[in-house]
C-alpha cells in the first residue's frame, strides 16, 4: 500500500531500494494545508538561545509566541533560572498601528532593572517584520544605557523554517563571543555546541570531557551563561552536536577566531565513544596520555552498560521502529542505537534534514526503509501502518499519532525529562523503549485485538441491542 | 491594560493567543478542520500546546506563508491550502482563523474566499467558517467565542427544531458529556456547541482517522436559528460578540445568559432554566446528585472553612470558581485573569456578594508575575487554576494547587476533569477538601492516618 498522499510531496519520500541512486527533495517550504510538523524561524531561534539561563529572553510581539514557549523545554540550569520565565511585549492593536519601538524600549528597561540579567536577547516575531520596528536602534540604546549586551534576534516566523531560526540564533551568539578575557583558559579546552542540557544531559558529557582532562569553556547553550559564551573564543576546539542548530556559529568562529570544529553526537554507544575519541585525537599532540584516558573511560562505562542492554535486547529483538525527529543527526544515532537493542528502523525522517543527511541515512538503513522529509500526520500514520512498527520515536506532536494507532512511543524531543545522551542515556533509552514496546496494553488496542474499542460504533447484533432505546 | 501597574511588559502570561481559542472551538464541529492563515509556526505551536493537554491528535492546517507571501499577500497559499485540506482530509467544514501576520499584511480573507468560491465552484466545497483572530487583540477566549459566532453566522438557518441550543463555553470533554446526560435526563433535545467530547477525548483507533470522529453535527448547527431558545454560559460575555447573541438578533431565538454552572447555586440556576424549557421538574437522578452534594458540603465544611483561596484562569471559569469557593466556605482572596472584558469585577460580585463579608480582590488583564506578586501578601491556603501557576505560585508558596481548566500539562486525565453540574461541584469539593487534608497531613510529623 504505497499510496502517495500529497502528490506535490512525492519526491520528499523515498523507499530505499539498492537498485537506484538515492535522491530526495528537501529544504523546501512546507506545503500549504498539509499540517506540517515543522515550526517557524522564531521556534528555531528560541530553541537554540532559550537555555542561556542568566539572559533575559524578551519576545517582541503579540502574546502567543511567548506563551507557547514558556518553560516548555527541559533545559536545566545549575544556577540562575531566568530562562524559565516568559517575557513578552504583548503587542496590542495600537502598537501594531503606531509601532512597538517605544514599548520595546520600556519593556527592556523595566525588565533589566527587575531581573538584572547578564545580557538580553530580543526576538522578532512575524508582525515585527511587517510593522518595521528598528530593533537594532532600540537594542543599541538600551545597551548603552544599561551596560549589558542587548542583542536582537532576527527571527520573524515567516522568513523560512527552523533552519533560518538556527542561523539567526547563531548570529546573535556570535555577538557575545569574543567579549571575554581568555587568558586563563587551558590549551586543552573545548566548547560544547548544540546541546541544550535537557534533563541534565550536558552535565553527563561535561563530566566525560573533564575526566579526560579537557576543560569545557562554554556550553552552548545548555546550562549556558553569558560570561562563558563571551570567553568561548578562548577554547581550542568546538565540538558541535545537532547538525543544524549551532554549526553556523562554529563556522563563524572558525572564520573569525580560527577555532576548528568537529561534529559529534552523544546519542548511542558508537557515536558517544567516537565523540570522545575524536576530541582525544585532536589533543593527542598536546597530551599524549589523553587517548588512553578516553579509552579507559569508554571501557569503564561500557562494562557497566553492556550487560544491562543485553537484558533488554532479549525482549526487543526483531521489533520495528519508526523515527521522526527535528534534525537528521539524531536519526543517525537512533538507527545505530536500535541495532544495539536488536531492532530495525524501518521509517526514518526529519523536519529539516539536508540532502547529505538523507544520503547518509540511506547508507546506514536497510533496504525498504522509508526515508521522509517534512512529513505530516497523514503520511506518518500511513507509514506506521504500512510497516507495522512497534515503536515511534518523535516529539509531543507525534505522540498521539502513535498512541491512537496502538504503537509504543519514545519522546526524543526537547520536552523530554529523561537524559538520553551518553552511556547513562543509552541505558535510559533502552529502558524507555522496553517499557513502551513491552507494555501489556497494546493487546487491547484495535490494531492488535481486532476489536474496535470505541463505544460509539453502532450495534452489530440485533438480538442483543446495545441501548435501551433499541429494545422494542 | 493592567490595574494601575506601571509595567509595560507581560511576564508569564495568564492567557493565550486568539487563534488558539478559535481552533479549540472548531475542533468541536463535526468534520471540521481548523485552519490557520499565517506562518507555519503558529499551527505547530498551538497543536503542541493543545495536544499536551488533551493527549489526542490535533491536526491544525496552515497556509504556511513564507516571506514572499508576506510581501505579496497570502491569497494563493490560502486557496492551495484549502484545496489540500478538502482533498486530503475530506473536510465537511474548515474553520479558518487568521493570525497576526495575515491581519497585519492586510489579507482580505472575505475577498479571497469569494474568489475561491468562483474559481472552484464546480467542486463540492465544504462550509468555510472564517473568523478574524489577530493575536494582538483579545485572548484565546475571544477567539473561541468568535469562532462559534462565525460558525453560526455561516451555517444557521431558520428551519425549526425542538433542540435547545446549549453554548457551553470552554469546558472539558467530561463536562460536555455531563451536559448531554443532564439534557437527556430532562428529555430535552439539545444542540451543544462546540462538542469536542469525542474529538478531543476519543477511543483507540484501528485506522488513522483524518478527522477525529464526533463534534456538533453541521445539520444541527444549521437548525440553531430555529431553536426554541439558547442557553449561553459565561457571565462576562458580551452578547454582541457571541453565537447566542447572533441567533437572537438574526432569528429571534431567545438567549438565556447564565454563568458557567460551577458549584451549587450556578447549577441550580441552570437546572431552573432546563425545568422551564423542558416543562419538567428536576429529574430524580439529578436531584439525588444535588442531595449528595449538599450532604458532602456539610460533612466536609470544616476542612475548608475559612481557608484563603486564590483563583485564576479564563474570566468565566474564574467567576464560576469564585461562586463555588464562596458557597462552600472558602475565602477567595484574589480572582485573577489574563482576560480583560471589563465585566469580571461585577460578575464576581454578582455570584459571591451575598455570601462573602468582603469581596475578593479582582484583577483582570494580569499576568502570573503580577498574580504572584499579590499572592505574597495574600497568603493563600489553596490555589484553583490551570497548571501554569504551579511553579510560580503553588511551588513558590508551598500551597496546594487544585488543577482545573486549561492547560493541565502536568497531570494526567485533563479531559476527564469535571467542573459542571452537581457532579462537577462534588468532584471539585472532594478535590479541594482532599488537597487541604493532604497538605495538613504532609506538613505534620505525627503521621495522622485518621483526619
Amino acid at each position: 500500500m504505497e499510496q502517495v498522499i500529497f502528490t506535490e510531496r512525492a519526491n520528499q519520500i523515498v523507499r530505499k531500494d539498492g537498485a537506484v541512486d538515492f535522491t530526495i527533495a528537501c529544504n523546501r517550504d512546507s506545503l500549504a494545508g498539509a499540517v506540517s510538523q515543522r515550526a517557524c524561524v522564531f521556534c528555531g531561534s528560541r530553541v537554540v538561545l532559550y537555555p542561556i539561563a542568566d539572559a533575559l529572553h524578551l519576545v517582541h510581539g503579540p502574546i502567543g509566541c511567548a506563551a507557547y514557549t514558556w518553560d516548555i523545554r527541559g533545559a536545566l540550569s545549575s544556577g540562575p533560572e531566568l530562562h524559565r520565565l516568559s517575557f513578552s511585549t504583548d503587542l496590542k492593536e495600537k502598537d501594531v498601528i503606531f509601532g512597538g519601538e517605544k514599548k520595546l524600549y520600556q519593556a527592556l528597561t523595566e525588565l533589566i532593572a527587575r531581573h538584572k540579567p547578564s545580557a538580553a536577547f530580543v526576538y522578532s516575531t512575524c508582525i515585527v517584520g511587517i510593522i518595521g520596528d528598528d530593533l537594532n536602534a532600540v537594542a543599541k540604546r538600551v545597551e548603552a544605557e544599561q551596560g549589558i549586551p542587548v542583542i536582537p534576534v532576527a527571527s520573524e516566523g515567516f522568513k523560512g523554517n527552523k533552519r533560518e531560526g538556527y542561523h539567526a540564533a547563531c548570529k546573535a551568539l556570535s555577538k557575545l563571543v569574543g567579549r571575554g578575557d581568555v587568558s586563563a583558559v587551558s590549551p586543552l579546552s573545548v566548547n560544547i555546541l548544540g546541546d541544550f542540557n535537557l534533563a541534565g544531559e550536558i552535565w553527563i558529557i561535561k563530566d566525560y570531557y573533564q575526566r579526560m582532562g579537557v576543560e569545557v569553556v562554554a556550553t552552548l547553550t545548555g546550562d549556558g551563561r553569558v560570561a562563558d559564551i563571551e570567553k568561548a573564543h578562548g577554547a581550542a576546539l568546538n565540538v558541535v552536536q545537532c547538525s543544524g542548530a549551532t554549526q553556523d556559529l562554529a563556522v563563524m568562529m572558525q572564520e573569525t577566531y580560527g577555532t576548528p570544529f568537529i561534529r559529534a553526537s552523544y546519542f548511542g554507544i558508537e557515536d558517544m565513544s567516537q565523540a570522545l575519541y575524536d576530541v582525544a585525537k585532536f589533543f593527542a599532540e598536546k597530551d599524549p596520555g589523553i587517548m588512553d584516558r578516553a579509552k579507559a573511560l569508554v571501557r569503564d562505562e561500557l562494562s557497566m552498560l553492556y550487560p544491562k542492554l543485553q537484558e533488554y535486547k532479549k525482549d526487543l529483538k526483531g521489533k520495528k521502529a519508526a523515527v521522526y525527529v527535528g534534525g537528521a543527526f539524531k536519526a543517525f544515532s537512533l538507527v545505530k542505537s536500535f541495532r544495539h537493542l536488536g531492532m530495525d528502523v524501518v521509517v526514518v525522517g526529519s523536519q529539516t534534514g539536508t540532502e547529505e543527511d538523507y544520503k547518509e541515512l540511506a547508507a546506514i538503513t536497510d533496504e525498504g526503509t522509508i526515508i521522509v522529509d517534512d512529513a505530516n500526520p497523514l503520511e506518518l500514520s500511513a507509514f506506521i501502518k504500512e510497516k507495522d512498527v512497534d515503536i515511534f520515536v518523535g516529539g509531543v506532536k507525534e505522540r498521539p499519532i502513535a498512541f491512537k494507532l496502538g504503537v509504543g512511543f519514545c519522546d526524543h524531543n526537547h520536552e523530554r525529562k529523561e537524559a538520553l545522551e551518553g552511556f547513562a542515556g543509552m541505558l535510559n533509552f533502552a529502558r524507555e523503549v522496553h517499557a513502551t514496546v513491552m507494555s501489556p496494553v497494546w493487546r487491547f488496542t484495535p490494531r492488535r485485538s481486532g476489536k474496535a474499542a470505541s463505544a460509539a460504533t453502532s450495534c452489530t447484533s440485533p438480538e442483543r441491542p446495545c441501548d435501551c432505546a433499541e429494545v422494542k | 491594560m493592567k490595574d494601575g501597574s506601571p509595567f509595560v511588559s507581560t511576564t508569564n502570561a495568564c492567557k493565550l493567543c486568539t487563534p488558539l481559542g478559535a481552533c479549540l472551538a472548531f475542533k468541536g464541529i463535526e468534520g471540521c478542520v481548523p485552519f490557520l492563515h499565517g506562518s507555519q509556526g503558529c499551527a505547530t505551536y498551538m497543536r503542541r500546546y493543545i495536544i499536551s493537554h488533551f493527549r489526542e491528535p490535533v491536526d491544525i492546517a496552515s497556509s504556511a506563508l513564507g516571506e514572499k507571501n508576506a510581501i505579496y499577500g497570502g491569497g494563493a497559499n490560502l486557496k492551495k491550502g484549502l484545496l489540500n485540506v478538502m482533498d486530503k482530509y475530506g473536510a465537511k467544514a474548515i474553520g479558518l482563523a487568521t493570525t497576526c501576520l495575515t491581519e497585519t499584511i492586510g489579507d482580505d480573507v472575505k475577498m479571497i474566499l469569494s474568489e475561491f468560491r468562483s474559481e472552484f465552484g464546480d467542486l463540492s466545497l465544504p462550509a468555510i467558517l472564517p473568523v478574524s483572530t489577530p493575536s494582538y487583540s483579545g485572548t484565546h477566549m475571544d477567539g473561541f467565542t468568535g469562532a462559534l459566532r462565525a460558525a453560526v453566522d455561516v451555517l444557521a438557518g431558520e428551519e425549526k427544531t425542538p433542540a435547545v441550543n446549549v453554548l457551553s463555553g470552554f469546558v472539558s470533554p467530561e463536562d460536555i458529556r455531563h451536559l448531554k446526560t443532564i439534557c437527556r435526563a430532562f428529555c430535552l433535545p439539545a444542540t451543544i456547541l462546540p462538542d469536542y467530547s469525542d474529538t478531543l477525548d476519543g477511543g483507540a483507533w484501528e485506522e488513522y482517522e483524518k478527522i477525529s470522529p464526533g463534534g456538533t453535527p453541521i445539520a444541527a448547527i444549521r437548525a440553531m436559528g430555529g431553536a426554541p431558545a439558547s442557553l449561553e454560559f459565561g457571565r462576562t460575555l458580551d452578547p454582541a460578540r457571541t453565537a447566542g447573541g447572533l441567533l437572537e438578533e438574526r432569528f429571534g431565538v431567545k438567549r438565556l445568559g447564565l454563568g458557567l454552572p460551577i458549584g451549587l447555586r450556578e447549577t441550580d440556576a441552570f437546572m431552573a432554566a432546563l425545568e422551564e424549557l423542558s416543562g419538567r421538574c428536576l429529574p430524580r437522578a439529578l436531584g439525588a446528585e444535588r442531595a449528595r452534594l449538599v450532604d458532602a458540603l456539610v460533612d466536609g465544611h470544616k476542612y475548608v472553612a475559612g481557608k484563603r483561596c486564590l483563583i485564576y484562569g479564563e474570566e468565566d471559569l474564574a467567576v464560576g470558581l469564585a461562586s463555588f469557593a464562596a458557597e462552600i466556605g472558602l475565602v477567595p482572596v484574589l480572582v485573577a485573569s489574563g482576560g480583560s472584558s471589563g465585566r469580571l469585577t461585577s460578575a464576581v460580585a454578582a455570584v459571591s456578594g451575598d455570601i462573602l463579608r468582603e469581596q475578593p480582590q479582582v484583577a483582570s488583564g494580569v499576568d502570573f508575575y503580577e498574580i504572584a506578586d499579590k499572592a505574597k501578601t495574600l497568603a493563600p491556603d489553596l490555589i484553583l487554576g490551570n497548571s501554569k501557576g504551579y511553579r510560580v505560585l503553588a511551588k513558590e508558596l508551598n500551597v496546594p494547587l487544585v488543577r482545573v481548566g486549561f492547560p493541565i500539562h502536568d497531570r494526567f486525565g485533563a479531559s476527564r476533569v469535571i467542573h459542571l453540574g452537581y457532579r462537577g461541584a462534588q468532584s471539585l469539593f472532594d478535590r479541594v477538601a482532599n488537597a487541604l487534608i493532604e497538605k495538613k497531613q504532609a506538613d505534620s510529623d505525627i503521621g495522622y492516618g485518621y483526619i
